[in-house]
């Protein structure tokens, strides 16, 4: 399309078998769209997304020289692509496209109101004409990618997805802060449901990891600064006290959590009695564990309750290895009596629920308590420890003796994460762990391109769980890496350069360091690095910054629709 | 008569609110049929002349929906257009168009109750309110002119750069290692909106005649001596001059601003 033609609208309104058509007079919709102004071609379709209607867009844009499309069906954020896509076809610039949603924010939610549905859809329709009126052209920018990633973290998950990543033939960083490779996996005894020692499956990953050529191990390291967008970041590694600097296509965090130290609860700190699964770990690992003739295991300590510093999250892990250790305590000393105290207990999954089976069958104790009547930890007059418990499964409170009590505490985000989510851009949840671009349909990218997620970085998980996400992170790193070339964002801001005035209010506020002052003072945007936020456009000063596809103009042309007109 | 249906917009964010009134749509949860929706990439991208240049257009609310605290897909974006809003609302008390008709609320991709209730509820507070000054036939002109007058100052370099330094004022240090407290930054920040919200009022009122300090005055309801203030710094800023003398009084009239 020139810039000179007039906007040529085709109107396509969807029944959507009778998803739309049973609450809104579609018709009368269609009737409506041809009255407004410029609009050239109107028609229903049953189903606008089936082939037969994609067909019927891809004509009417040859027969009528439509160049704007208007499809006034479902949600832009599950079908968008496929119309886009329909209209690349009948060669029309895919972002010529603009969607009304007459579905879900229309007839699904208002059946009982067929006369003010089919009003809404109306106005809606007008709407959507009056932005595409105002649409133009977009390109998306083609760039090189630079076949190597650096993988943060050094745990299981990192060794994972570098493995992954280095026998596709890729360059692999792997950054390590500790002295060591292996993360949590150096801290514990022994790994559950099969029960092997957790030293030799680090044994195996490591021998790997260092053995490969395509591997690079720097530890004792962390990543200081970062720049650049996918395919060309430019990454500073302090390691050892120097800096290295790295230039690779694709990031990988896996930077592994810690366990939530629970400080002032239940008694913790007061006495070495009183310990963390990890702890307890430590101990059989070290085996210093002694001969205690009770352990009680207190479950959900911090977890599913935000009072005292506790997380709201269920951290899903726990349970199994309270299972875990009580079975290889049971193992070490068959005399010893363990009870694991619990809210509900969540030996999800495969093998797992035979797993705490078993424990019942070794004759470990369950006992249920309530969140609102927590078990209390006390020392009795000959000084040993004992636990209070209201059993709210046969409603009694109960005291036990005990030697050791084990806390159950949750995975929580590690302590560089806040500084790393900073360097590298990408958001950390409300429970403070990375997150994820979208919980199921991106759910180890961030929104970030080129930068990717796993491990127990992302929120808590079984090693087998974090495996797989690490091959899920490695396969969605590799593709970019494979593909050589990626298409990016083409809804970016741009700067009028005669309108800025170098205030640099934008460069602080961009999420993603996007605009830089260029030489002169004045603003210049990255076209890779924008992700189209609009955020700098809203707060320029000078109103210097136009936003893609979302001007102002277009942005009010739609809502103001709505207004005007009968 | 029939029932007041009232006319609201609601920019909607891409990632959770947008997706959050999917969700009302699929979970089907029913609510009034008042809202029209436009979709934009953040809740941060709503400029805040926006909503003004929306209310004057006769829409008997605004209705600005963004991800929560925290889980918003461009990290900060919302928290942003918190601040946007905040001073929106203060403008907008200035002009007599009743604030309520402006929210922003935080409604997330898996909350279809919440947008639902949201919705209905905004939709209620604005049926009590009644219709727009500036809907219907007759709009009611001062509070249009007002509302200009609003827009202007919000187009305007000094309140945006108030607002988008807002989080860095108050939540870091500057060179000297001082950090306003929120308390300081509104307290200034509210003497600066009246400040010019007054100037561009009376920007606009000398745009079409020359007027003088005293007829100022009585237009804005303030004291001609504040009112005299204003006009020297806005002299001061290139945005007013003299145009002629009447006996001793100075007409004053506005310039383009550059």
């Amino acid at each position: 399309m020139r810039e000179d033609e007039e906007p040529r609208i085709g109107v396509f309104v969807c029944h959507c078998g009778v998803n739309i058509s049973a609450v809104v007079n579609v018709p009368e919709v269609v009737e409506y769209a041809k009255t407004l102004p410029n609009v050239i071609h109107a028609e229903g379709n049953l189903y606008t997304c089936s082939s037969d209607g994609l067909s019927k867009i891809k004509e009417a844009i040859k027969k009528h020289k439509l160049n704007r499309v208007v499809v006034a069906s479902c949600t832009p954020r599950t079908h968008e692509p496929l119309f886009r896509d329909a209209c690349e076809e009948a060669e029309l610039n895919k972002y010529l496209f603009h969607m009304a949603n007459i579905r879900e924010h229309c007839s699904w939610v208002h059946p009982k109101e067929p006369k003010k549905a089919t009003e809404k859809a109306k106005e809606t329709v007008r709407m959507a004409v009056a932005k595409a009126a105002l649409l133009e052209p977009q390109e998306e920018p083609e760039i090189d990618i630079e076949p190597s990633a650096l993988v943060i973290g050094g745990g299981v998950a990192g060794m994972t997805a570098a493995l992954s990543l280095a026998n596709q033939k890729f360059t692999v960083h792997l950054v390590e802060k500790g002295g060591e490779l292996g993360g949590k996996l150096t801290e514990l005894y022994k790994l559950y449901p099969n029960e092997r020692y957790s030293s030799e499956i680090l044994e195996e990953f490591v021998q790997a990891v260092r053995s490969n050529p395509n591997i690079t191990v720097y530890t004792s390291s962390t990543v200081k600064r970062s720049e650049g967008f996918i395919g060309n970041f430019k990454v500073v590694v302090n390691h050892d006290g120097k800096e290295k600097d790295l230039d690779v296509g694709t990031i990988i965090v896996a930077t592994g959590a810690d366990v939530l130290k629970p400080n002032h609860m239940y008694r913790y700190g007061e006495c070495k009695n009183i310990l963390t699964q990890l702890e307890l770990e430590q101990l059989m690992k070290e085996k210093k564990l002694g001969k205690p003739q009770n352990v009680v295991m207190i479950q959900c300590v911090g977890a599913r309750e935000e009072k005292e510093g506790g997380r709201n999250y269920c951290s899903r892990i726990c349970c199994a290895i309270a299972v875990k250790n009580a079975l290889q305590i049971k193992e070490l000393l068959p005399e010893t009596e363990v009870s694991i105290i619990y809210r509900d207990m969540q030996t999800y999954g495969k093998d797992f629920e035979e797993y705490y089976k078993k424990a019942r069958e070794n004759f470990v104790q369950f006992i249920r308590y309530d969140a609102e009547t927590p078990p209390e930890v006390f020392t009795r007059p000959d000084g040993k420890l004992g636990v209070r418990v209201h059993d709210i499964l046969v409603n009694a409170t109960l005291e036990l003796d005990t030697d050791l009590v084990v806390l159950s505490t949750p995975l929580v985000q590690s302590d560089g994460a806040q500084d790393l989510s900073k360097i590298l851009k990408v958001p950390l949840g409300a429970d403070g762990f990375f997150l994820e671009a979208h919980v199921k349909l991106r759910p180890v990218d961030f929104a970030t391109d080129g930068v990717f997620v796993c491990g127990t970085a992302h929120s808590p998980k079984t090693i087998a769980e974090t495996i797989a996400q690490a091959y899920a992170a490695a396969s969605r790193a590799g593709i970019p890496m494979a593909v050589k070339r990626v298409r990016t964002e083409a809804i970016t801001a741009f700067v009028d350069e005669s309108k800025c005035t170098g205030c640099g209010i934008c460069t602080k506020l961009c999420p993603y360091n996007a605009i830089q002052k260029d030489e002169r003072g004045v603003a210049r945007v990255n076209d890779v690095l924008c992700k189209g936020c609009g955020v700098c456009a809203a707060s320029c000063p000078e109103k210097a910054i136009g936003m893609r596809h979302f001007s102002d103009a277009q942005v009010l042309a739609e809502a103001t629709a709505a207004l005007g007109g009968s | 008569m029939s029932e007041f249906e009232p006319k609201i917009i609601g920019f909607l964010c891409n990632w959770c609110s947008y997706a959050g009134a999917d969700l009302a749509g699929v979970s089907r949860i029913q609510y009034p049929s008042n809202i029209r929706i436009v979709r934009v990439m953040c809740s941060g991208r709503i400029d805040p002349t926006i909503p003004l240049e929306v209310l004057m257009r006769g829409a008997d609310g605004v209705l600005i929906l963004g991800c929560h605290p925290g889980d918003c897909h461009y990290v900060e974006g919302n928290l942003y257009e918190e601040r946007k809003v905040k001073m929106l609302t203060k403008l907008l008390a200035l002009t007599g168009m009743e604030p309520e008709r402006l929210r922003l609320e935080w409604v997330s991709a898996s909350e279809g109750q919440r947008f639902a209730r949201v919705v209905t509820e905004f939709t209620e507070q604005i049926k009590k309110l009644g219709p727009s000054p500036l809907s219907g036939k007759s709009p009611n002109q001062k509070i249009s002119e007002n509302l200009e007058a609003a827009k202007n100052a919000a187009s305007n370099f000094r309140l945006r750069v108030m607002v988008g330094r807002e989080r860095e004022l108050t939540e870091k240090n500057n060179v000297y290692e001082e950090k306003l407290t929120q308390k300081e930054f509104d307290s200034l920040f509210g003497c600066i909106i009246e400040d010019e919200y007054v100037r561009h009022k009376i920007h606009l009122l000398t745009k079409t005649k020359p007027l003088p300090v005293k007829a100022l005055a009585e237009a804005v309801e303030k004291k001609p001596a504040d009112v005299l203030v204003q006009i020297v710094d806005m002299h001061r800023r290139n945005m007013i001059t003299v145009d002629h003398v009447e006996g001793q009084t100075p007409f004053y009239k506005a310039l383009e601003i550059q």
